[in-house]
């Protein structure tokens, strides 16, 4: 299933509407890291919300993601993680250490532009 | 359970025939009554006997409760109790029981053992106690019946036939129902410090504090972190004082559910200042090896709670009283 990604304004918003395959995230990894330079966007967004499952793979894709942005020049924010999966990752050890996280799509966007302020 | 060996319920005498007209007088009741009275006796039904026996309780009604009385405040049971009320609820039970003999159904039993239970629990009378007396009473009625029918052995016999298996069964029912009546208690209480033990309050607009008191352990760790994480969604908080003031101590295991519950929370966005570490706790910490960078920890709840305003760009300033 092919993830939609919004442009708004400055920021690129990709949201996962259903649990992903290993190569739907994949290819997503590609998609917005093609398309965060392409569009010139100083941050992205990937909203989880959907998801109730967050298994190793996809913590450490979404991790990657962040990583590959940060390297293109742009901040990575993932927001919507629902509690109880929270609670899941955190007691399998994923932890998506140095990735930003917000608690919706609104905070998301806050806290992106708090950054980018900074940065001008 | 009363079925010795069944036999074929011959109804020719005139006891047999009112018994029959009771049974059928009482449909809900009768099939319970059916297998109870089936008992085994090739000449007499048992519930010739057991009615024999009922009246023989009923006529020494005074004498064998006062005895049974007698040996409760001899064995040192039910100390939480005055004389009198032992002696009233005795009474009671008493009557009770000579009922369940004589019907066979132990529904009114059962339903006077937990309203017994309920009345008697919260003075601190122990499991140990009620089966006590409950013993207690079938020895005194057993040695009662001895004496009654020492010269007719047979008899005797047939009686302690009929009447070993209900006594049993009643003993049963009583200690059943006010084991039951303590576990739901229990279950209560357990539920009500479940409730109360983690509250999760908003303080501040986006600002939430989690005052823990008490020991922590692993499940209620667990449960706090679940609380935490969906008042964190609920409120929309961004930051989360974890005040620990109140725990004395904290092992390992804990810890680390403290440090995931940290965790947990970043991933939904939120900061968690941690507040009032003891030192005994902080020594666990840094025995455990958690990495404290990640951990923002202040001395006391009012300094965690001007941590937070300040992340959330709030300043607190007097009000300066116009001259």
């Amino acid at each position: 299933m092919e993830v939609p990604l919004l442009k708004q304004g400055d920021f690129l918003i990709a949201t996962i509407q259903a649990a992903l395959t290993d190569a739907d995230l994949l290819h997503l990894r590609t998609a917005l890291v093609q398309q965060v330079v392409r569009l010139r966007s100083r941050g992205v967004i990937v909203d989880v919300t959907s998801l109730d499952v967050m298994d190793s793979f996809a913590s450490r894709t979404l991790r990657e993601v962040a990583q590959m942005i940060r390297l293109r020049g742009a901040e990575t924010v993932i927001v919507g993680i629902q509690p109880d999966v929270a609670f899941a990752m955190v007691q399998l050890g994923l932890k998506l250490e140095d990735v930003s996280t917000a608690l919706d799509l609104e905070e998301g966007l806050a806290h992106l532009s708090r950054k980018s302020t900074n940065r001008v | 359970m009363f079925i010795v060996s069944l036999t074929t319920h011959t109804l020719d005498d005139t006891t047999g025939v009112e018994s029959m007209t009771r049974i059928t007088s009482d449909p809900e009741s009768a099939q319970v009554q059916d297998e109870y009275f089936e008992s085994a006796d090739s000449s007499r039904p048992a519930s010739v006997l057991l009615r024999e026996l009922v009246a023989h309780l009923r006529d020494n009604r005074t004498q064998l409760r006062e005895e049974w009385a007698r040996r409760i405040t001899e064995a040192k049971l039910l100390t939480a109790m005055t004389k009198d009320e032992i002696f009233a609820e005795a009474t009671s039970v008493y009557d009770n029981y000579v009922e369940a003999l004589e019907t066979g159904t132990f529904e009114a039993l059962q339903a006077y053992a937990r309203n017994l239970s309920e009345r008697i629990i919260p003075r601190g009378v122990e499991t140990d106690e009620v089966v006590g007396i409950v013993l207690l009473l079938r020895d005194v009625l057993a040695r009662s019946l001895f004496a009654k029918y020492q010269t007719d052995f047979t008899k005797l016999n047939r009686i302690l036939d009929a009447y070993e298996p209900a006594a049993n069964r009643i003993a049963n029912t009583v200690a059943v129902g006010f084991v039951q009546e303590r576990e739901r208690i229990i279950r209560e209480q357990q539920e009500a410090i479940r409730e109360l033990s983690t509250p999760v309050l908003q303080v501040r607009e986006r600002l939430l504090i989690l005052p823990i008191i008490g020991v922590i352990d692993s499940q209620r760790a667990r449960q706090l972190t679940e609380q935490l994480l969906r008042g964190i969604r609920t409120n929309r908080a961004k930051v989360v004082v974890i005040d620990i003031t109140g725990v004395a101590a904290m092992d390992a295991t804990v810890a680390n559910h403290l440090v995931q519950t940290v965790e947990a929370s970043r991933l939904l966005g939120a900061t968690v200042i941690v507040t009032g570490l003891s030192p005994e706790i902080a020594q666990t910490i840094v025995n455990i090896g958690v990495d404290l960078g990640k951990m923002n920890t202040v001395g006391d709840l009012q300094g965690g709670i001007e941590q937070a305003e300040r992340l959330l760009g709030y300043k607190v300033v007097p009000l300066v009283e116009t001259p």
